[in-house]
Formats: structure tokens, sequence, C-alpha cells
């Protein structure tokens, strides 16, 4: 079994990982739990989990509703939450919209411009989101299903046209496989892939998008978990990540969108709580983010976002960066040394993060998996809601590792050994 | 240990050599079905001759468990009564389905018992059952279009 020790300066996982209770189970009979999933969700601190117990012990009730003074103190929290998140992300809090997950978040976008495309009864304002036949969507051929049907189907229903950039051998959006027009109304790409780990040219594509009027939607799942996010010095339009792959819980994610573009865009759901005014004959909506959070909203999960926030500030994002840097070098240095293994992605640290995903030659990636599982390593198996990427690769499945800030480099180099072992059980070594 | 209990040497038996693989003519029906958790797919084909399987051929992307379930599958059904391999592919599927609860009947399924520790872990139970599933729709179409 290999050993490695590769501690990032100022960092304690021992001591961080005691604020993981799930940390310290066992699996597949009596394994100790090696956890290298969070690429998928990450595992919640017991601050997290407190938090959330405190607010619906203490303060729960429905907010932005009532004059109760447990009303009161339930909309304080839930807004505390939005202010702590603004500050973590480099936001306004009001440029900040709760939502189910990132998924919802990209939806909304899609959907309201759909509504805007509609046009019927909205004002002028609307028209910079509206698209129809002639107007283009461009993604990316390695973003995640989230951030990709949501615009197929925008097309669908506008008559719009997708068309995407590719991505180059070793992982990386080809910014030469597309040139923009004027004809592009939306450019939509994730901050790092998901599959590949690779980092985007965030503001050479903003620059491009920008330069022929495009709105710019960044999935930033994979960035703001992991390192430090600044989304008004990106200078993006919007973007949108998920509770639940930042130590926060599942159920919550956020839309971002520039001030002055949220001012102007129409909703996406409607009814409860998103109004301003309503007559039988018609209703006007509320200013953002309250335009966009219809209903009774999720209220001890952004809370425990905000403590998910508080726990990954106290850390330091440079730190959680530096540490997940250290565990991919420890993936790709002991990978590299199995032979069959191939990384799909780039091979070294430049502009990359935590996401490493492999093929071994004559054994499929489930089976892989399911090896790894027998020895208490849990790792992503399948396309990871990216198959267009997987296709690009000619692969159909890949198994994934990916890190936390709890995750060690003693567990990053277990996953070798047993890539080892799979390829003896399946008896191609 | 559970690893081998689950990939059973019958099973890598038939990963490694798989039977009556390959696309084959003439053919009735063919159908394609996709584990969309997971990206693996297989093409099927299938050849009725009246009542009975004359033929099953298949062309399939996918984890161990996958292609050798399909490889028992022809072994199985090929030469079979419709009914008789649609008696099969109801045993198998119990089987699969149960959550190692039902070990599964030799005398039906012969080799296919192999899969009862498959049957164990809920995201694989799909993978067994996706080449059994492309030749039940493949039948059915068989009948469809009769």
């Amino acid at each position: 079994m290999t050993t490695l020790q590769t501690p990032t300066a100022g960092l304690d996982v021992a001591s961080i990982r005691d604020d993981f209770p799930i940390l310290s189970r066992t699996v597949r009979e009596g394994r100790p739990l090696v956890y290298l999933d969070s690429g998928a969700t990450s595992q919640r601190p017991r601050q997290v989990l407190d938090a959330e117990r405190a607010f619906l012990e203490t303060h729960n009730a429905a907010v932005h509703r009532g004059a109760h003074q447990l009303a009161e103190e339930a909309t304080d929290d839930y807004e505390a939450a939005r202010s702590k998140i603004a500050v973590f992300t480099g936001a306004e809090p009001e440029e900040l919209v709760f939502t189910k997950n990132a998924t919802e978040a990209i939806n909304l976008v899609a959907y309201a411009m759909s509504n805007s495309s509609i046009r019927t009864g909205l004002g002028p304002e609307s028209e910079r989101f509206a698209v129809g036949p002639g107007d283009e969507i461009v993604v990316t051929e390695l973003e995640h299903h989230a951030n990709l049907v949501p615009w197929q189907e925008l097309c669908r229903r506008t008559g719009a046209t997708l068309r995407w950039y590719s991505v180059t051998e070793d992982g990386r959006i080809d910014l030469d496989s597309l040139a923009l027009t004027e004809r592009v109304k939306v450019v939509a790409f994730a901050h790092q892939s998901n599959v590949l780990g690779s980092i985007a040219p965030v503001e050479e594509l903003v620059r491009r998008a920008q330069a022929v009027g495009a709105l710019t939607v960044l999935d930033a799942c994979q960035s703001v978990p992991h390192m430090p996010v600044n989304l008004t010095e990106l200078g993006v339009d919007f973007a949108a990540f998920s509770g639940h792959k930042m130590l926060g819980p599942s159920g919550v994610g956020v839309l971002f969108g520039r001030t002055e573009l949220l001012d102007a865009m129409p909703p996406f759901i409607t009814g409860g709580s998103m109004i301003e005014m309503v007559r039988m004959e018609g209703s006007t909506y509320a200013p953002p983010p309250q335009r966009f959070e219809a209903g009774v909203p999720m209220t001890s999960q952004a809370v425990g976002l905000g403590a998910a926030v508080d726990y990954l500030s106290a850390i330091g994002m440079d730190t959680v960066f530096a540490h997940e840097r250290e565990l991919t070098k420890v993936a790709l240095d002991t990978l590299r040394e199995v032979e069959g293994v191939r990384i799909i992605g780039p091979d070294s640290l430049e502009q990359r993060g935590g996401a490493v995903s492999f093929v071994v030659d004559g054994v499929h990636a489930h089976d892989v998996g399911q090896v790894l599982d027998d020895r208490g390593i849990a790792v992503r198996v399948g396309h990871h809601c990216a198959w267009p990427l997987h296709r690009r690769f000619g692969i159909a499945a890949t198994v994934r590792a990916s890190f936390h800030v709890y995750t060690t480099a003693e567990e990053v180099a277990q996953l070798a050994d047993g890539v080892r072992a799979a390829r003896e059980f399946f008896g191609v070594a | 240990m559970k690893l081998e209990q689950m990939y059973q040497e019958i099973i890598l038996d038939h990963y490694r050599q798989p039977h009556g693989a390959g696309l084959r003519e003439p053919y009735d029906a063919e159908t394609h079905h996709v584990n969309p958790t997971c990206g693996d797919e297989v093409t099927l084909r299938v050849k009725l001759d009246g009542q009975s399987v004359q033929d099953v051929s298949y062309e399939s992307l996918g984890c161990s468990i996958s292609q050798a379930s399909t490889s028992v599958l022809t072994d199985l059904v090929v030469g079979k009564s419709v009914e008789e391999a649609f008696r099969i592919l109801e045993s198998f599927q119990e089987m699969a389905q149960s959550r190692g609860k039902v070990p599964g009947d030799e005398e039906i399924i012969g080799d296919g018992i192999a899969f009862a520790g498959v049957s164990r872990y809920p995201a694989r139970v799909k993978c067994a059952l996706l080449g059994w599933m492309a030749f039940k729709d493949a039948v059915a179409r068989v009948k469809e279009e009769a």
C-alpha cells in the first residue's frame, strides 16, 4: 500500500474530519469509509447540522410573511444567510436568489428567457432576454446535463439554435472551435468541469460574449465549493451553484444575477410572495430576489448553507483550493503509475481543480467502482451527467474521484491500489 | 469477501468469452436499450421461428455484469419456445430484483443463478437486466408487427 504525506500549510485535516460524523463510519463489512465522491455531493460538518437544528428548534416560521416574532426571526436568519453567501461569492445580497438546486437556478434563467420570448404583456425591459429563430445559444461540449438540457429545451421552444464549443484532447474548451456572432444571445459554460477538473478561461469567454452582446451564464457548481470565487470580478451575468456540494444541505441552490438583469427579468415560477399587487385581471411582481422566490422557500436549508459558508470561510478558500491541489497531484501521480489507466482530462495541475476521471483498459468503470466499493472507497462511475463529453472521448463511462477539505492524501493514494486490485481481479494485470 | 459472491466465476467466464455476441441476419426485430445512469448500451436482434426463438444476437457496450448477463440470456432462450423464454425471463428478473431474497431456480435459469449475488447491489440490478429487457422488448415488437 502506498503511503504519502502532503500536508497543506495551515490545514489540520484530522481535526476537520472530527467535524464530519459520517467520516467515522464503516461500510461493506467493517471497512473505513474512504469518501472520494464529493463532486457528486459533499458531506456536512456538525456546524451545518447544528445550525439547521437550532433554527428549527428556536426560530422556525414561514419567512417574508406574518408579523409575529418567530416570523421576524426566521426572516432575519434566512436573509442573514443570503448576506453571508453574498460576501462569500463577491455579490450583493439582492443579486442572489435561493432555488431548489443549481439545476433549477439554470432553468430559472432559461424559462425567464422563454417567457420573455413570448412577449405578450411584458414591458420593453424584458426584450433583452427574448430569443427566437435566427438567434443562437452557445454552450460547450463538456457541460453537465444541467447546463445543456435547459438550453436545448429553450431552443426547442423558441426556434433558436444551439451551438457549442468543442473540447480538446486534453480536456479544455477549444476556443478556436467556434466564432461568436451578433446572433449569439447566451454563452453558458461550466467554471470547472465536473468530469475533467479543467478550469474554464472565464475572462476570455466573458470578453468574447460581451463583444457580441451575449449574456453569460456560469455553472459554478464545481468552483464555488472548491476555490475562491468572486462573481462580480469574473464579470459574468448569471451564475448557479448548489448547497450540497459545498458542505451545505441539499434542497438549496443559488442563482446569481447582476442587479440590472434581475431587475429587468420576468419571473419563472409564479405564485405567493413573489407579487407586488394581485387583482383578478392580472398581477405585478416584487423586486428581485423575491420575484424569483415564489412560495414558502427552504429556510433551514438556507440557514445551513450560511453555516457552511462560515465553515469554509474560517478555513479559507485559498487553503481549500491548495489542499485539493495537493490531493489532485497525489491522484494523478499515483494513477499514472498504474498500467492501463488513462486520465480523461488535464494530466497536469495547470488551471485544474480536484475532479480526476479515468478509464482502465479492459475493466469497465462500473466494475472498477465495485472493486473500490468492496474496499470501502466511494467513487462515482458512469458518465457523471456529461454524456456528450464522454461520447467525445469515445468512452461510455469513467471512474471519477473527487475531493473536499476533509479528504486526506492517504485516502487518495488508496485509489491506485484499488485500481491495481481491480485489474488483477478481472485478469488484465 | 463479498466481491467473489457478486462476480461468480461463471459471470467472469461469460464476460471474457460471451456467447452469441455480434449482430446477425436475418432478424425480425431489433431494439436498442440504454442504462441512463451509466451510459451502457445494448443493441439486440431477435429471430423467431414460428413460436420459438431461433436466434438472439447482440452488440453491447457495458460492464461485466451486463455483458455476462446478455451472454447467459442467449444460452437460455435460443431454441426455446417464446412462452418458455418468457418464463425464464420472469424467473431471472424476480431473482435479480429480490435484493438477495430469491436465490433463483437453477432448473429454470441455469447459469443465471450466478447473478443472485448481484441482486444485493441495487445499483447493479439494471446492469443484469439490460439485455433481458432488450430481448423482451424485441419479442414484443415482433408480435406487434405480426
